[in-house]
């Protein structure tokens, strides 16, 4: 009875208009709902775009609304856009204001998702290939795991057999309580494929000029990038640089929360960023991708100038594609970039995005990445 | 009983047992069910469509699609069963589901269609809906072939923002025959006179200026509401000037909504039904010991409520149990409800057993405004840990508000009713004598979200392609927002209730 493929229209056509190739008109009425997912350490955004076409209706903050569970008046249930949900099957992600969910997602599915909503291409590694590991089936059982991979069974034998060695089961009132000890999930068996080395070496402007809001949209953006590396190569390395006058390098947490002041040389940075590769990262073994991110106010026509020369002779000829972010800030001429499109306009290695605000962020990694570089 | 060839045999004899156990034992009584089985991606599809996959073609459908496969993905929801409200009803099971997942789908959905069949909410559906969404399908398609998907699809978008502006009762309101249109022949009266006379008795001028009098009056007639309406899009396929496909796409989108809303407003009776009757059966006919512990990690998934969320289901299914006890026992009527003794009052039982008959005429007669309004009672509210919560805009969090059972009750009320949408009626066709459209918001005490209002303005425009205007209140005043095209204003107005 059904039409397969009928739907893939429909998905089409919805899939335009979230990136805003038709339609236009609809584009306002776009929410980001996503599911929220935990990568390691890492709190990530599966985007689940929306669009409500408008509608006579109340703000649910206007009403408010009804709800069980335990709790006094007054107690708080939930925060901003988060109001307390429905309950049920297959109802999570309905409506707006439900709670974000928390999904536990692999680098792997993260990256399908860029893939699929950024239509990023493969990319061609090159250097030395070595043995390193894959997934495969969920034939294996362990200890931890994600709640999607629970095996129900196997977690409530368990808690049977703790509770009866222990002696809390009663065959009379025969309940059974699965602690986290008990819990047993799905997991998958491993299998074999060829890696590739990259390096990423991720450049910062921190000057007084780059506020919270450029570092946050730069930290979103990096990750994305490292996911779909990631993805694309199996040994990754990531370098970070901070400058504003002189340039140093720092572990990951420092650069995403250095703040500056003074003037910018951008030139620092790249002296630097040549030093590292020159010494570690030999062109034969490795794939390098340098990503700059600043507002780009830099100090000097001059120092603009000693930058070109630097990209020109050291950076570019030995990475994969380099690639610039140009985050606005209030403060920023943001001229850099318009040198730089002016010395590399035909060189397709050389990648440019500038970054208007958050929504800008799917727009330029489809920018950096989407050369398949 | 019929079959889509692909369900296996164990699965059939299956549905056969289910089938008898639910009409002989239980005496649920549905309309003829097709089981379909479907892998999750036909079933992700067929769930995008609303349950009718020959639907027209439309972007919407895609990010249903893409919310649905998506949270299936990463293991946050599955789609168990779909159901369609259809005489025979189809009923879709999900491949790969386990044995016991499949014993509780069956089970549910007789009931649903159960419900479908006899609640008196139903009664006006189109019991052919799905051979209609494919003739929806079908023209739609003819209308994309000859104008464009652009187009026709823009102002499916216009129609759908204005989708709501129905009166769900109107199906069952005996409307009267069309008004006095007896006289209105569209002729001139003209004097009786001898053909030589004619042009002295009633002069060409003359007749010209009557005719246009006439005409204009009748626009006017025909423009106004004699009463203000709910089922604005009625008002608007009659009186808009649309081309007739246009007119065509806003009368299927009405009719589908007309369809799907009895659901909506049954949700919590359909799926506590639903979710009783297959917990009984099962428990009591279907299960063998071995699955009992599977079938209670199903059924507490759907019972599971998020803390501080609302369930239908849950309360559902716990309100008809409440139902039935309290008439097992005899726990209603005047007596009853006279007792003083909290004490006496909840070990009272007369023994009756009228419970079950109870439910089943509930199911027949109430809607979920009628049933919480009639049957929530101060008890169950407290077994069920409810509350009010509201948005505290200084803190920016949501906040439990009270306990008090009236005050759930009410606002209980208040969310279902109209689905907490606002009330919105059409007032005037010929607003200002100038054919502007003038609606009326019914004031409830909350003031419409503008910004959305004025888009909803936005749509109405295209449609009316005259300045449409609503009146509403903000706060203490009277607030009429006009839209005429290129530019949204608002004056104060005199708002009066209607």
């Amino acid at each position: 009875m059904a039409d397969l493929g009928k739907i893939k229209q429909d998905h089409q056509r919805f899939k335009q208009i979230v990136r805003g190739k038709i339609k236009d008109n609809l584009r306002k009425y776009m929410s980001e709902g996503e599911l929220t997912g935990r990568q390691g350490k890492d709190t990530v955004k599966v985007p689940v775009p929306r669009i409500d076409l408008p509608r006579f209706k109340y703000g649910d903050k206007n009403t408010g609304g009804v709800g069980s569970g335990e709790g006094e008046v007054g107690d708080i249930i939930g925060r901003g856009d988060e109001a307390p949900g429905e309950g049920g099957p297959g109802e999570a992600g309905e409506g707006e204001g439900d709670k974000a969910l928390e999904v536990d997602v692999t680098y792997e599915e993260l990256a399908e998702i860029m893939a699929e909503e950024l239509e990023l291409p493969n990319i061609e590694p090159k250097g030395q290939k070595t043995i390193e590991t894959t997934d495969t089936e969920y034939t294996d059982i362990r200890k931890t795991g994600p709640e999607s991979l629970r095996h129900f069974k196997r977690t409530f034998k368990e808690a049977l057999k703790r509770q009866i060695a222990s002696g809390e089961y009663d065959p009379e009132d025969p309940v059974v309580i699965p602690i986290k000890e008990d819990r047993r999930y799905r997991a998958p068996e491993e299998d074999t494929q060829p890696e590739s080395n990259a390096v990423i070496l991720y450049m910062m402007d921190v000057s007084g000029s780059m506020g919270d809001e450029q570092k946050e949209i730069v930290r979103i953006e990096s990750f994305w990038i490292d996911t779909w590396l990631r993805h694309q190569y199996t040994g990754i390395e990531t370098r970070y640089i901070i400058h504003d006058a002189t340039a140093k390098e720092v572990d990951r947490h420092t650069f995403f929360h250095t703040r500056e002041s003074g003037g910018t040389m951008i030139s620092s940075a790249y002296n630097l960023a040549c030093e590292i590769l020159e010494e570690e990262y030999p062109v034969s073994e490795w794939n390098v991708y340098p990503f700059h991110f600043s507002d780009g106010d830099n100090w000097s026509v001059d120092d603009t100038k000693e930058c070109m020369k630097i990209l020109k002779e050291r950076i570019v000829p030995r990475s994969n594609m380099f690639a610039y972010g140009q985050v606005e800030s209030p403060y920023g001429s943001g001229q850099f970039i318009k040198d730089l499109g002016e010395h590399f306009a035909d060189q397709e290695r050389v990648t440019l995005s500038e970054i208007e605000n958050r929504d800008g962020i799917y727009d330029s990694i489809q920018e950096f990445l989407g050369k398949g570089l | 009983m019929r079959f889509i060839k692909s369900i296996p045999p164990h699965i059939r004899d299956l549905i056969g047992n289910i089938r008898s156990v639910a009409q002989d034992k239980y005496g649920l009584d549905f309309f003829e069910t097709i089981f379909e089985m479907v892998d999750y991606k036909t079933m992700n599809e067929i769930a995008a469509f609303g349950g009718f996959p020959t639907r027209y073609p439309h972007w919407r459908f895609g990010m249903e699609y893409d919310q649905l496969s998506k949270s299936h993905t990463y293991g946050l929801s599955k789609i168990y069963e779909m159901v369609i409200n259809n005489d025979p009803s189809y009923a879709y099971l999900l491949e790969g589901n386990n044995l016991v997942d499949q014993k509780t789908v069956i089970s549910h959905v007789y009931a649903h269609v159960d419900f479908f069949k006899n609640n008196y909410y139903f009664s006006k559906t189109n019991r052919n809906m799905v051979d209609e969404m494919a003739n929806h399908g079908a023209r739609m398609r003819r209308y994309v072939d000859k104008h464009g998907i652009e187009k026709v699809e823009d102002f499916v978008d216009t129609c759908l923002s204005l989708e709501n502006l129905i009166d769900y009762h109107a199906p069952f309101i005996e409307r009267r025959g069309a008004e006095d249109d007896s006289e209105d022949d569209g002729e001139v009266p003209k004097f009786e006179a001898k053909s030589y006379m004619e042009d002295y008795i009633n002069p060409d001028e003359f007749l010209e200026e009557q005719k246009q009098k006439l005409e204009e009056q009748r626009e006017r007639k025909k423009k106004v509401p004699s009463e203000p309406q709910r089922d604005i899009l009625r008002f608007l396929i009659d009186q808009a000037p649309l081309e007739d496909w246009e007119a065509d796409i806003l009368s299927m989108i009405r009719e589908e909504a007309y369809y799907f809303a009895p659901q909506r407003q049954t949700k919590i009776m359909n799926e506590g039904w639903a979710s009783y009757w297959h917990s009984k059966i099962l428990t009591e006919e279907i299960l063998d010991d071995s699955e009992i512990v599977d079938f209670a990690d199903i059924h507490s998934g759907v019972m599971a409520t998020p803390q501080g969320g609302f369930n239908p289901y849950k309360v559902g299914i716990e309100l008809y149990r409440h139902i039935e006890e309290r008439w097992n026992q005899g726990k209603f009527g005047k007596e009853w409800e006279e007792i003083d003794d909290m004490e006496r009052k909840s070990h009272w039982d007369k023994q009756l057993g009228l419970g079950r008959d109870k439910i089943f005429e509930v199911r027949k007669l109430y809607n979920d405004v009628t049933f919480i309004d009639e049957f929530l009672t101060e008890e169950f509210v407290r077994e069920q840990n409810l509350f009010t919560y509201e948005y505290n805009p200084k803190q920016d969090t949501w906040e439990i508000a009270s306990r008090q059972f009236e005050q759930i009750k009410e606002k209980l009320l208040r969310r279902l009713t109209n689905f907490g949408e606002p009330f919105i009626f059409v007032k005037d066709g010929n607003f200002r004598n100038r054919a502007e459209l003038l609606l009326h918001h019914k004031w409830e005490g909350t003031p419409l979200q503008m910004d959305q209002a004025k888009e909803v303005l936005e749509s109405l425009e295209r449609v009316w392609k005259r300045p449409v205007n609503l009146e509403t209140r903000f706060e203490d005043e009277g607030l009429l927002m006009s839209f005429d095209g290129d530019e949204h204003t608002h004056e104060s107005w005199d708002y009066e209730s209607i």
